[in-house]
């Protein structure tokens, strides 16, 4: 790879050592890898009363329950986190200081409380003055209160990153704010945002399995229920594997979305700026749109690095 | 006031718990991070890469899973007992290693291209072009993000409440029974406040280093 910057492409000498050093870094992982597996082995975790679990069909189906739970509270909560967010944004962006000002406390506070003690403070605190729920929605309703938090944020960041020619240009063409924040500040800025804004679903996929700690029948949850299962040798150690392997799939798959919605991003803007700079020769330009152009063309510089 | 009043001796065990894994997790997390965010910007490919799998992998993988491995699985591994605070500090180490490891990479590329090629034209060597020119630029604009990591830490502490811990997190279950049965609602609502007032201190602490690192660029 000689795109980096901070060393030379490598000379004999160089070559040699980097050769040496990468055996190391391989035969320190090979060590970790076969600690681990001795460790296995010794313990009996390769023999195949240990496994059976994995041969009965309804484990199997046990298992796919708690997927469906995990990923059911997943959609419910991103959907719910992505309405909350627009409207937190919306109300910290507001001009007047009686919305703006409570809305910013509000996502401040809510983003400072650790999930875990908000499901908690659902599912235990609140029954103490009579309001009972399910798990299931202390799960939901603390991670749409967080995420959207978190999203409200992002979504402020992106507006704001906006160059100062784009509202006033909508203003000027006789919009009103709703007009030119739905039409024109918004779209543009959740286009930028995107992949934060996916990777911030990612997070909310992985944060359902804090249910687990609040007994809400997630897959973690059936993963220690199987595990413990005295009567398949309590196969903890492989259950965890198959379920852990389950987890990584899911949120990997989400991540990958993330990742191809940045690359598409990244080429787009390359592309708007390559136009740009071929159709908008510098003398034709009116002064507002240059500067437009300027700020915009230095914010994806920076991006590119 | 009287849920705390009453049971001080709990709450500043608690608190104790909570410091333990910030502070653990947090010193794991700086050591391992640097070695990982430097493997991922060495010019050995396979170290490139075993930091990319390992940052990968665990930055998608549950946190509450992290700590289930390391908390239920080790000690059957190791047969042996452990001091039930030492694994979940090393799985929230583990974890928040690899946001570290990114943190650390993404302040390296924020570098001016122009501050490494002059370094490597005088003719330093990867160590020097990093620990002369780079790092001392880089750590300046990766102090307000590595700040974040560990406001993100502070909140993932309660997650060892699952895997019997004692900390702000679990406070709860120990004031749920006999003979501490306490509102639960209200001690909920303490610990609340208690993360408020210490994730607000860190974001003050973070804004103060901040003026205090910025450089005009």
């Amino acid at each position: 790879m000689s795109s980096s910057v901070l060393y030379d492409v490598p000379g004999p000498r160089a070559i040699a050592r980097n050769r040496i050093l990468g055996i190391v870094t391989v035969a320190l992982v090979l060590a970790i890898g076969a600690w681990v597996i001795w460790r296995f082995a010794e313990t009996g975790q390769f023999s195949a009363d240990k496994w059976e679990i994995f041969t009965y069909g309804t484990v199997w189906m046990r298992i796919l329950d708690g997927a469906i739970a995990t990923l059911s509270a997943f959609v419910v909560a991103a959907v719910g986190a992505l309405v909350l967010g627009f409207i937190l944004a919306i109300g910290r962006l507001s001009d007047r200081a009686w919305i703006r000002i409570p809305v910013g406390w509000i996502t401040e506070v809510l983003r400072a409380i650790p999930v875990l003690i908000f499901m908690m403070l659902l599912y235990y605190g609140l029954p103490v003055v009579g309001i009972k729920m399910e798990p299931y929605w202390a799960v939901v309703i603390a991670l749409v209160a967080y995420n959207g938090s978190v999203l409200a944020e992002v979504i402020r960041a992106g507006v704001e990153s906006l160059p100062r020619g784009q509202s006033e240009a909508g203003y000027a063409i006789g919009l009103r704010k709703s007009g030119v924040l739905r039409l024109i500040l918004l779209p543009q800025a959740i286009r930028a945002m995107m992949p934060v804004i996916v990777a911030q679903l990612v997070v909310t996929l992985k944060d359902t399995a804090l249910g687990f700690i609040i007994t809400y029948k997630e897959l973690l949850y059936v993963i220690k229920l199987l595990g413990s299962n005295a009567e398949f040798h309590s196969p903890l150690i492989q259950t965890a594997l198959v379920g852990g392997t389950i987890y990584v799939a899911m949120c990997l798959a989400l991540s990958y979305v993330a990742y191809r919605v940045e690359q598409r991003t990244k080429r787009r803007q390359r592309a708007l700026a390559g136009t740009a700079s071929t159709h908008h020769p510098v003398g034709e330009t009116t002064d507002t749109e240059l500067i437009a152009l300027q700020k915009g063309a230095g914010k994806y510089d920076s991006h590119g690095l | 006031m009287g849920v705390i009043t009453d049971n001080l001796d709990l709450w500043a065990e608690a608190l104790q718990g909570t410091l333990v894994l910030f502070f653990g997790g947090g010193l794991i997390a700086l050591v391992l991070g640097l070695v990982v965010g430097a493997m991922r910007v060495s010019p050995i490919p396979i170290a490139r890469s075993v930091g990319a799998v390992y940052v990968n992998w665990i930055r998608n993988t549950p946190l509450t899973l992290v700590m289930f491995f390391f908390a239920f699985c080790v000690p059957i591994l190791l047969r042996e007992r452990i001091d039930p605070i030492v694994l979940p500090t090393i799985a929230l180490g583990v974890y928040t290693a690899t946001y570290v490891a990114e943190t650390i990479r993404s302040g390296i590329n924020t570098v001016p291209v122009g501050q490494a090629e002059a370094a490597r034209a005088i003719g330093l060597t990867f160590g020097q072009v990093m620990t002369l020119v780079v790092l001392p630029q880089a750590s300046r604009s990766v102090i307000p993000p590595m700040m974040s990591v560990f406001i993100a830490l502070l909140k993932n502490t309660t997650v060892a409440a699952g895997f019997s811990v004692l900390n702000l997190g679990s406070v709860r279950s120990w004031l749920a029974e006999p003979p501490r049965s306490e509102n639960q609602l209200v001690v909920l609502l303490w610990v609340m406040v208690i993360f408020i007032v210490l994730v607000l201190l860190l974001a003050w602490l973070q804004r103060v280093m901040e003026r205090k690192w910025r450089i005009a660029r």
